[in-house]
């Protein structure tokens, strides 16, 4: 089976837009759902739903049976060796900022430092702001080249016995550069730190083995992956996640309430405060089951050809500059057009059914240094095709045509 | 016609040759030094940045207008027609073309409140409201205009 035919599962896909033919390039923002993730998310709600953790007739049951089986889903799919190392959340900002305040808020002291680098989304940036702040510690930027891969040399010099705390993206959402992760992580270990992996835009284009990795905490997003807005999961090793306090209060999360004393639940559940978002664990599960049928190495592979084959056609037009042209990339091309505003640029395109973001894509500092306002990315998933490429490229030539003086 | 040509001609609704005129040339397009009055105009999602600086006299007469910064055409094009647009015009009316701009832009059907005003040629930013994302860049500089004659330091935000 080709990689294209993967395109009809995804209802979304087939719609016109202003009188075109969808062609879907932000997959990066927010990736489209197949029809076994919508499925199982109505499926759910329409026969198993009730509360978790709590009723003893079928229907909780059942409810249960489902959300601790996408916990294990999760847990297969990144290789985690518990699936009590799986927390549950609203996403990957909620489980960075989870880290930042359990772990990170309680052990960090004046003259500490966090390590991050140039190339993090604000959801990598700002949580750590938050906890220097409440601290005194000091957030220290790793810098980048001027193909937007990271420097390692000036990273491994940052690296030293305050450091408590490194933060890196696995892929960058605005450039795509993919850092050469386990390396780094081999680096960290010399010192003392903990490591918190980035995943959002690593898990909808590649295989992670958060054990192999050896890394912490990794965070993503289920929406980027094919699974429901409002999901996402936190890894963290277990003696990590034991040694921390709870973040959240309230139900599911404790053994016993007293007025004098609570004792907390066991991992996850002590991360896991009130009714979770259970349909969205299930329609999570059902993206991974998507995911592994298909198989990352195949989707990675498939992926790579064509993102040479877009940033090759983007090159080909004049007055266009790729932003993040990094050795290794994953699905993301960033680019800006002489004369032609990113904004404009959007929507010209949607207006030709095309749909990519324009903006900073919350990682205004790695604008700052291109030294411009934003730029246009295209992203791709693993049901975009060559077809998609040739339509963007049609619609750009269009825009450059209007904007011609 | 072609469907490129069509989408082209669509677009033109939008992109008019007045707005691209100003956009590829702003006017005005400079620091004031003697501003009695200015403000930021700041648009989140895009990260357009415009400052706008005004030169208004006792009689609350609008001198003369100039900004600077960076955005897409849409709002780059509206803050240059701006400041020729309100040079010379009493501060309070430059205020009620706003209003009428605004409402032109988001409920034209709407009675018309300032019924003796023309907009002239803001009229070109009318396609616009085909695109309602598109809104907020076209009233960006009027925005900030009303928060320099309100004398408000904290930059206008379309949000």
């Amino acid at each position: 089976m080709s990689m294209t035919d993967y395109r009809k599962d995804f209802p979304a896909l087939h719609q016109e837009i202003q009188g075109h033919p969808l062609v879907y390039l932000d997959s990066a923002a927010s990736a489209q759902a197949p029809s076994v993730v919508i499925d199982a998310v109505a499926e759910y709600q329409r026969c198993d739903h009730a509360n978790v953790h709590r009723g003893v007739h079928t229907l909780s049951h059942r409810a249960t049976e489902a959300f601790e089986g996408a916990r294990e889903k999760v847990r297969s799919f990144i290789n985690a060796a518990k699936s009590s190392e799986i927390i549950f959340t609203r996403g990957t900002t909620e489980a960075i900022n989870l880290v930042a305040q359990s772990y990170l808020r309680p052990i960090l002291k004046s003259g500490d430092q966090i390590l991050i680098t140039h190339l993090e989304h604000h959801s990598n940036i700002v949580p750590w702001q938050l906890v220097c702040e409440l601290t005194g510690a000091e957030l220290v930027v790793a810098p980048i080249n001027d193909q937007g891969e990271l420097k390692l040399d000036a990273l491994y010099e940052l690296m030293n016995d305050k450091v408590r705390l490194l933060a890196i993206g696995h892929v960058s959402n605005a450039l795509g550069s993919i850092n050469p992760i386990q390396d780094i992580i081999a680096e960290a270990r010399k010192f003392n730190m903990a490591i918190l992996v980035d995943g959002a835009q690593a898990v909808p284009h590649m295989s992670v083995d958060v054990q192999a990795l050896d890394c912490d905490f990794y965070a993503f997003s289920g929406h980027k992956m094919f699974g429901p807005t409002g999901t996402g999961v936190l890894y963290g090793k277990h003696a990590r996640l034991e040694a921390m306090p709870p973040w959240q209060g309230g139900g599911d999360m404790i053994l016993e309430v007293s007025f004098t004393r609570t004792v907390y639940n066991d991992l996850p559940y002590k991360f896991e405060a009130g009714t979770p978002n259970i349909s969205g664990a299930v329609g999570l599960g059902a993206a991974v089951d998507y995911i592994t049928a298909i198989g990352a190495e195949n989707i990675a592979r498939y992926e790579n050809q064509l993102l040479s084959y877009l940033s090759e056609q983007l090159a080909t037009i004049d007055g266009l500059q790729l932003i993040g042209t990094a050795a290794n990339k994953a699905s993301v091309q960033s680019f800006v057009i002489d004369g032609i505003h990113p904004h404009d640029l959007g929507t010209i395109l949607d207006h030709q059914g095309v749909a990519i973001r324009t903006g900073h894509h919350c990682a205004m500092p790695v604008m700052d240094f291109f030294a411009v306002p934003g730029t246009a990315r295209a992203s791709l998933a693993l049901y975009n095709n060559r077809d998609d490429v040739d339509k963007l490229i049609a619609a750009i030539r269009i825009a450059t045509e209007l904007f011609a003086e | 016609m072609s469907d490129a040509n069509l989408d082209i001609e669509n677009l033109r609704e939008l992109y008019r040759e007045l707005i691209l005129d100003h956009a590829r040339n702003p006017r005005n397009f400079e620091r004031m030094a003697d501003a009695t009055h200015s403000a930021e105009g700041i648009n989140p999602l895009c990260g357009d940045k415009l400052k706008l600086y005004f030169r208004i006299n006792a009689a609350n007469i609008i001198d003369d207008a100039k900004f600077e910064g960076s955005g897409c055409a849409i709002s780059t094009a509206s803050a240059s027609m701006l400041t020729e647009f309100v040079h010379g015009m009493d501060m309070n009316t430059a205020l009620q073309y706003f209003e009428l701009l605004q409402q032109r832009l988001t409920a034209p059907d709407s009675p018309v409140e300032h019924a003796p005003l023309d907009l002239g040629k803001l009229r070109a930013f009318e396609g616009v409201r085909e695109y309602p994302s598109r809104i907020k860049c076209a009233t960006l500089a009027w925005h900030a205009l009303r928060s320099a004659v309100q004398c408000d330091d904290h930059p206008a935000s379309t949000e």
